[in-house]
C-alpha cells in the first residue's frame, strides 16, 4: 500500500523540489555545460586568447595512444578497488555479526578509517611502503623482496588500490552490515533447522538477499574509484612510474592544473561524463534485473 | 551596554587595531610558493621592507608549491583578483612570457616606478634566462641554483678510494661507481630532478641543444632535440649503472636527498639550494664538486643553467602601487639582502655584487664547496644552448621525461627509444602551446 501527499495546486510542491533544482542546476549543469562549451576551444591559461577548434581537442586526445592507455588503466584500478573494498567490507560485516561479546567495540574499529581524509590516508601509506624509511617495505627486505613503487608498475598500482580500498572498507562495512541486519533471523534458523551449514545458507540465502545492497554500493564504489581517489593517487605516486597510475581523473588535473592545457582537460572530462554516466546506465540495465528487493 | 556604546566601541578597536589605516600604506600582494624555512627566510625579508619605509605594506601569502602557486596566480588573474607579484618556477617561464596583456614586464614596472635598476648587475646565466632577446628584463629572478654533484667522502673512502680523487667527468665517476659496487655499497649515485639534471643541463654543459630555435629562445615553433648522441650516451649509460645497481633512482623529485644525507649513498647530483640541508643533516664527512662532464665531448664543460623561481608582476594594477612594487624589487635586489640569502640558502647569488660581498664576507672560505656552482655557471659565457630554456607546457614535458626516464631505469626501454619518444610526445604538447598562444 503506496502513502500519497496530495497537495493542491502546483506552487507548494514546486517550492518545495525548488533547492535540489537550484543545488543540481549551479553545480552540476553549470559547470557540465561550461566543461561542453570550452572542450571546443584551446585557450590560452590567462584567458586573454581563444581559439575554436571544434572537436579538435577530442580528436586530439583519441588518438592519443597514452590517453587510451589510461582508460585501461582507470578500468584495473576501479575494478581492483571496487572487488578488494567490497570483498573485505562483505566478510568483516559477516564475521561483525556473527559476534556477539564486544560486537560495538569491533565495528567501531572497523568504521574508523572512513573518517581518514583520501590525501592523509595516501600519506600514510606512502610512509608505510616507502622504499628507504617505510616500515613495510622494510620487513619485505628481510624477508628478501625488493619492493619499490617508485619504478615498478605493478607495486605501484598494488599500493594506490590498497590505500583507496583501505577508506572504503569502512563505508562499505557500515551498509553491509545494516543489510545484514535486516535478513528476518527466521529464515535463517529455518534453513538451519534443515540442516543448511552456514556458507551454504550465506550464498544460498543471505547473499542474494543482501543483492540490493550490493548493487548499491557497487555503482557506488565505482563511482568513488573513478572520481574520488585523486588524493590517493596524488600524494603516492603522483601517476607514476610512467604512466602506470594516471587514471582518467589524474590526466584532467595534470593537463589541466598542471600543463594549463584548459581546452583538453575540459575535453577530458566530457569524455568521463559520457563514461560514468554509460557506466551507470549499464549498472542499471543489466546488474539491477538480477538484484531481488 | 547600548547600541550607541557598541558601536563607540567597535570604533575604538578598530582604531587601535589597524594602525596602518591612518597612515593609508598602499598594499602589494605577494604569493609564492615558500614554507619552512624558506618561508621564514622570505617573511624575514618582507618585514624588513615593511619597517624600512611607510608608503606601502608588502603582504606575502603562501599559495602552495610552485606548481600550485603558478594556478592561484593564473585563476586569479581570470576573476580579476590578480596579486601584484607572483613567484613563478623557471619552468613556468615559457608561459608568463606568452601572457602578453596579463604581465607588466619588470623593466617598464622599474622605468615607470623611477627605481634604479640596472640589468647587468645581474649574473648573466641567471639574467638570460628571464630577458627578452633583446636583453629586457621581464621578470625578477628570485632564487636561482645549479645542479652540482655532493660526494660522501666517508663512503669513497670505505670503498679505498681516495676522497680527493678527480671526480670531474663521467668516466672518473663511473669508475668510482665500479669501486663502490665491488665493495658491496648499497647506493653509488642517486639523484633529484633527473630531467633538470641529467637532460636539461647535460646539454647545456656540454653545449648541444634540448630543443630547436635556442631552446625556445627565438620561437614558438621550437621542437624538442633531446634525443642527440650526446644525451642518449648518457643515459644510455645512467641506465646500465641502475641495471647495476651503481645508480638507484628513487623519484623524480628530491626524494633521493633522504637516502644521501642518511648517509646511505655515495654520490648525489642534486641543486646547489640542496646544500643548507644535506649541512645540516649529514653525519658524515661530505663534499661538493662541480657537475661531471663526458670529456670525448667537445667544447665541454660548457656551463650549467639554472633552476629555480623569478618574480612576475601582473598587470591590471593602480599606477601607485605599481611604484610600491617598484621600490619592492629594487629593495630585494640590493646586494645586503642578496648577499644574506645566498649564505642562508645555499642559492647562487644573483647579482654580482652580492656575490662580491660574500667573497669580502669571507663566507666561501668558512664554506668551501659553496662557490662551486657560482663557478661551473659563470665559467664561460652563455651560448646559444646553454642561456636557458623558453618551452611552452614544461611542466608537462617534464612529467612525460620521467615518464620515459623510468622506462629506461627499470630495463623495459633502451636510451634512444625512451629519448626519441619523450621528444614525439613533448612535440605534440609544444604544438599546442604555440597553437593557445598564436
Amino acid at each position: 500500500m503506496e502513502k500519497r501527499v496530495t497537495f493542491k495546486g502546483w506552487t507548494l510542491p514546486l517550492l518545495l523540489v525548488l533547492p535540489q533544482v537550484v543545488v543540481t542546476a549551479v553545480f552540476f549543469f553549470w559547470p557540465a555545460g561550461q566543461a561542453i562549451y570550452q572542450s571546443a576551444f584551446i585557450p590560452d591559461p590567462f584567458g586573454l586568447r581563444t581559439q575554436f577548434v571544434g572537436f579538435g581537442n577530442f580528436i586530439f586526445l583519441l588518438t592519443d595512444p597514452y590517453y587510451l592507455a589510461s582508460f585501461r588503466t582507470t578500468a584495473v584500478f576501479s575494478v581492483l578497488v571496487t572487488v578488494v573494498s567490497m570483498a573485505t567490507a562483505l566478510w568483516l560485516a559477516v564475521m561483525a555479526d556473527r559476534i556477539i561479546k564486544g560486537s560495538g567495540t569491533y565495528r567501531t574499529l572497523l568504521i574508523w578509517p572512513y573518517a581518514v581524509a583520501p590525501a592523509v590516508a595516501g600519506v600514510l601509506w606512502l610512509f608505510m611502503f616507502n622504499p628507504n624509511v617505510g616500515l613495510v617495505s622494510w620487513y619485505l627486505d628481510v624477508l628478501g623482496y625488493n619492493w619499490n613503487h617508485v619504478l615498478n608498475g605493478n607495486e605501484a598500482m598494488a599500493l594506490v588500490v590498497l590505500a583507496s580500498a583501505w577508506g572504503r572498507i569502512s563505508y562499505n562495512f557500515l551498509f553491509f552490515l545494516a543489510g545484514l541486519q535486516a535478513i528476518p533471523k527466521s529464515v535463517i534458523e529455518a534453513a538451519a533447522i534443515d540442516g543448511a551449514r552456514f556458507w551454504k545458507r550465506f550464498w544460498t540465502i543471505i547473499f542474494p538477499l543482501l543483492s540490493p545492497t550490493t548493487f548499491f554500493l557497487l555503482v557506488v564504489n565505482i563511482v568513488y574509484a573513478f572520481f574520488e581517489t585523486f588524493g590517493v593517487i596524488h600524494t603516492i605516486t603522483a601517476g607514476g612510474p610512467r604512466q602506470d597510475t594516471t587514471i582518467l581523473v589524474y590526466k584532467v588535473y595534470a593537463d589541466g592544473f598542471v600543463g594549463q592545457d584548459l581546452g583538453s582537460s575540459a575535453a577530458q572530462s566530457v569524455i568521463l561524463l559520457v563514461v560514468v554516466g554509460a557506466l551507470t546506465i549499464i549498472q542499471f540495465r543489466y546488474i539491477e534485473r538480477r538484484v531481488h528487493y | 551596554m547600548t547600541f550607541k556604546n557598541l558601536v563607540l566601541a567597535g570604533a575604538a578597536v578598530a582604531t587601535v587595531a589597524l594602525p596602518g589605516a591612518a597612515s593609508a600604506a598602499t598594499e602589494i600582494q605577494w604569493w609564492h610558493a615558500f614554507t619552512g624555512r624558506l618561508g621564514d627566510l622570505l617573511a624575514e625579508q618582507v618585514e624588513k621592507f615593511n619597517a624600512s619605509q611607510s608608503d606601502y605594506t608588502v603582504v606575502a601569502s603562501h599559495k602552495g608549491n610552485y606548481s600550485e602557486a603558478l594556478n592561484a596566480g593564473i585563476a586569479a588573474f581570470r576573476a580579476g583578483e590578480q596579486p601584484h607579484i607572483l613567484m613563478v618556477f623557471e619552468v613556468g617561464t615559457a608561459t608568463m612570457m606568452a601572457a602578453e596583456g596579463a604581465i607588466k614586464p619588470v623593466y617598464e614596472v622599474m622605468a615607470e616606478g623611477g627605481a634604479p635598476f640596472d640589468a647587468d648587475a645581474y649574473l648573466g646565466a641567471v639574467k638570460g634566462y628571464y630577458t627578452t632577446p633583446d636583453g629586457q628584463m621581464l621578470s625578477l629572478p628570485y632564487n636561482s641554483s645549479t645542479p652540482v654533484l655532493y660526494v660522501n667522502r666517508d663512503a669513497l673512502e670505505g670503498a679505498g678510494l681516495d676522497p680527493d680523487m678527480d671526480l670531474s667527468t663521467w668516466e672518473k665517476v663511473g669508475e668510482a661507481l665500479d669501486t663502490l659496487k665491488a665493495s658491496g655499497h648499497g647506493c653509488p649515485l642517486t639523484t633529484a630532478w633527473q630531467s633538470w639534471v641529467h637532460l636539461e643541463n647535460l646539454s647545456a654543459y656540454h653545449n648541444v641543444p634540448f630543443a630547436t630555435k635556442e631552446n625556445g629562445f627565438t620561437g614558438l615553433d621550437t621542437e624538442l632535440a633531446f634525443n642527440g648522441p650526446v644525451q642518449v650516451k648518457h643515459i644510455d649509460a645512467m641506465g646500465q649503472w641502475a641495471k647495476d645497481g651503481k645508480f638507484v633512482y628513487a623519484g623524480r623529485r628530491n626524494e633521493g636527498g633522504a637516502n644521501f644525507r642518511g648517509g646511505e649513498c655515495a654520490f648525489f647530483t642534486e641543486s646547489s639550494a640542496g646544500y643548507a640541508g644535506v649541512k645540516a643533516e649529514a653525519e658524515f664527512d661530505f663534499e661538493i664538486r662541480p657537475l661531471p662532464y663526458w670529456s670525448d665531448v667537445d667544447g665541454a664543460p660548457q656551463n650549467t643553467i639554472i633552476g629555480g623561481s623569478s618574480l612576475w608582476v601582473l598587470s591590471g594594477h593602480e599606477p601607485e602601487e605599481y611604484k610600491g612594487v617598484a621600490a619592492f624589487l629594487s629593495f630585494l635586489s640590493t646586494a645586503d639582502i642578496q648577499a644574506k640569502w645566498h649564505q642562508d640558502t645555499g642559492y647562487l647569488p644573483i647579482t654580482t655584487a652580492a656575490y662580491e660581498k660574500t667573497k669580502a664576507d669571507g663566507f666561501y672560505d668558512a664554506n668551501p664547496g659553496t662557490d662551486v656552482a657560482i663557478i661551473q655557471m659563470t665559467g664561460k659565457a652563455p651560448t646559444g644552448n646553454s642561456k636557458g630554456l623558453r618551452l611552452g607546457s614544461f611542466d608537462q614535458i617534464r612529467t612525460i621525461i620521467d615518464e620515459e626516464l623510468e622506462a629506461v631505469w627499470s630495463g623495459d626501454k633502451a636510451a634512444q627509444a625512451a629519448l626519441d619518444n619523450a621528444v614525439e610526445r613533448g612535440n605534440q604538447l609544444l604544438r599546442r602551446f604555440e597553437q593557445a598562444n598564436r
